[in-house]
């Protein structure tokens, strides 16, 4: 692990970041981030310290939603990391089997971690698919509010 | 015992060209893709990925595809399919109380905060046929209406607050997992529940309808049942911290059920807990239901019925398992039923025998 990514770990402001931007990346489609990645591609050299690899996460629930943990199955995860020529290492971990998208995703992690290209991958990569999933995300919440059941009740009789 | 009978290959080859065959069908009729089933069969796909365990809404789509839509034979694939990845890790446990929720009913309480919202359901449909799916057509866009934001209270936690629902099971040192260790019994609830999440929704359907009517009676409320999705996060050795990974859907129910106390405890409402991939309220149900129904012992009820045998529903709940061993019946048996037929055919010499001795079959049966 480089010196930058144990900086990103010891600063949790910027760990919080950090882990908001892979959660964008990470509900993303493979191509949205490619879209936006090519914006800002000026001829990247990266290498894969870990190519990508399909494999399984088992997804724990708590009994009654709060208390111990159990095993409620797995899920495909698809893991990958790349280290960028000045020694960044991204991981990009997301659910399913899109070896591009684990790829892509680490990509975008390495370069965040650099300090003048932070700016480029919010603004070209992040900031698009950030506002395509909140559109999505507000739009599926407006439908589900239209369904909310108000409850009136009927007075029968005198007494 | 069945043993190798060499012969049927070419009968088998071809067997499965005409199973690929008929998993097309008619060429004049246009071929399924992933993409329609995993959209417009969705709940399929949901019982899939429960009862595989495995979320992954592309391969279960591609299973119910190979499978000629059989669910159990879908299942069964991915199962198989599973053991063929490695397994990084387990993630962090989901935050279900922090659901973006897309449905959430309670039966106990009319106003519960967040309210209640039905979200895409069959309720309330007069499930008559609708023959004009029977075409193709446009749909209307659904209702908008303004969002309310922020984390709705589930309904243990609202009764919680009172002291009059039992808490939550404090975490134990070590999380059982079947897929690794046998079961064996008494199995903790942990094991239990894992166990049920990946259970036939039929068997544990009709187990939590039989303790409805009165085999092992739970006095069950639906304190609430929620859908929507959930993060996922992952803690990655070598990223050093918990990664997101995404998130999926998921149906949760909190199952009320009538008192447990005693002399140092107040009496206070028991609990069922159910959750499941997807959306799947009958299976979320059925599995809070018997999830009560196993703790009978703990909670000093009287046990018997079929729904509180643990070893009974937890070994038959599997329908891989299941269909195993019922379907194993079609393998060639020849010698295991040669070996029958010549046992019967010795009883038969003797039955005769004896029969020329003048002896009935009820004074045999006396003996």
């Amino acid at each position: 692990m480089t010196a930058s990514t144990h900086a990103a770990a010891k600063n949790p402001p910027d760990l919080q970041d950090r882990r908001e931007a892979l959660g964008v990346l990470a509900r993303a489609e493979s191509r949205d981030i490619a879209d936006g990645l090519r914006q800002l591609d000026d001829g990247l050299s990266y290498s894969e310290p870990r190519p990508p690899e399909v494999g399984l996460v088992m997804l724990r629930g708590r009994i009654g939603s709060r208390g111990a943990p159990f095993n409620a199955g797995e899920a495909t995860v698809t893991r990958a990391a790349v280290q960028l020529a000045s020694g960044e290492v991204g991981f990009g971990y997301v659910l399913g089997r899109d070896r591009e998208k684990a790829r892509l995703v680490a990509l975008c992690d390495a370069l965040w971690q650099v300090a003048d290209r932070r700016a480029a991958v919010e603004n070209q990569v992040l900031a698009p698919l950030r506002r395509k999933q909140n559109e999505k995300k507000d739009l599926e919440r407006a439908r589900t509010a239209a369904t909310r059941v108000d409850f009136f009740t009927l007075v029968r009789g005198e007494d | 015992m069945y043993v190798a009978v060499k012969g049927g290959e070419r009968a088998i080859d071809n067997a499965h060209k005409l199973l690929a065959d008929a998993r097309r069908g008619d060429r004049e009729v246009a071929e399924l893709s992933l993409a329609q089933i995993d959209n417009q069969l969705a709940l399929a796909v949901d019982r899939v990925m429960c009862e595989g365990s495995l979320y992954d809404r592309e391969l279960a789509s591609l299973a119910i595809k190979q499978a000629r839509g059989d669910l159990i034979e879908a299942i069964f694939l991915l199962r198989a399919y599973r053991t063929t990845l490695p397994r990084f890790g387990a993630s962090e446990p989901l935050e279900t109380g922090a659901m973006d929720i897309r449905r959430r009913v309670s039966a106990t309480f009319k106003d519960l905060p967040g309210g209640q919202v039905l979200g895409p359901t069959f309720d309330y449909t007069h499930r008559l046929l609708d023959h004009t799916l029977a075409e193709q057509g446009d749909v209307e866009e659904p209702a908008t209406a303004p969002a309310e934001t922020g984390r709705f209270k589930s309904v243990a936690e609202l009764l919680d607050g009172g002291g009059l629902i039992e808490g939550d099971d404090p975490p134990a040192d070590e999380i059982g997992d079947l897929t690794r260790e046998p079961l064996s019994f008494p199995a903790n609830r942990d094991l239990r529940l894992q166990n049920l999440a990946r259970g036939d929704e039929g068997f544990l359907l009709a187990l939590g309808y039989s303790t409805q009517r009165g085999f092992g009676r739970t006095h069950p409320f639906a304190g609430e049942i929620r859908y929507g999705s959930v993060e996922v996060e992952f803690f990655a050795e070598d990223a050093g911290f918990a990664v997101p990974l995404g998130s999926i859907s998921v149906t949760e129910c909190q199952m009320v059920n009538q008192f447990t106390g005693n002399g140092t405890q107040a009496p206070r409402f028991t609990r069922g807990y159910g959750l499941v991939f997807g959306q799947s309220e009958r299976k979320a149900m059925a599995m809070a239901l018997v999830d009560r129904s196993l703790r009978a012992r703990e909670l000093g009820e009287e046990t018997g019925s079929p729904a509180q045998d643990e070893e009974f529903v937890l070994s038959h709940s599997d329908n891989v398992q299941a269909t195993g061993f019922v379907e194993h019946l079609k393998l060639p048996h020849y010698v295991d039923f040669q070996s029958e037929l010549g046992l019967l055919r010795k009883l038969q010499v003797e039955f005769h025998a004896r029969d020329g001795r003048d002896e009935t079959p009820i004074q045999d049966a006396a003996e």
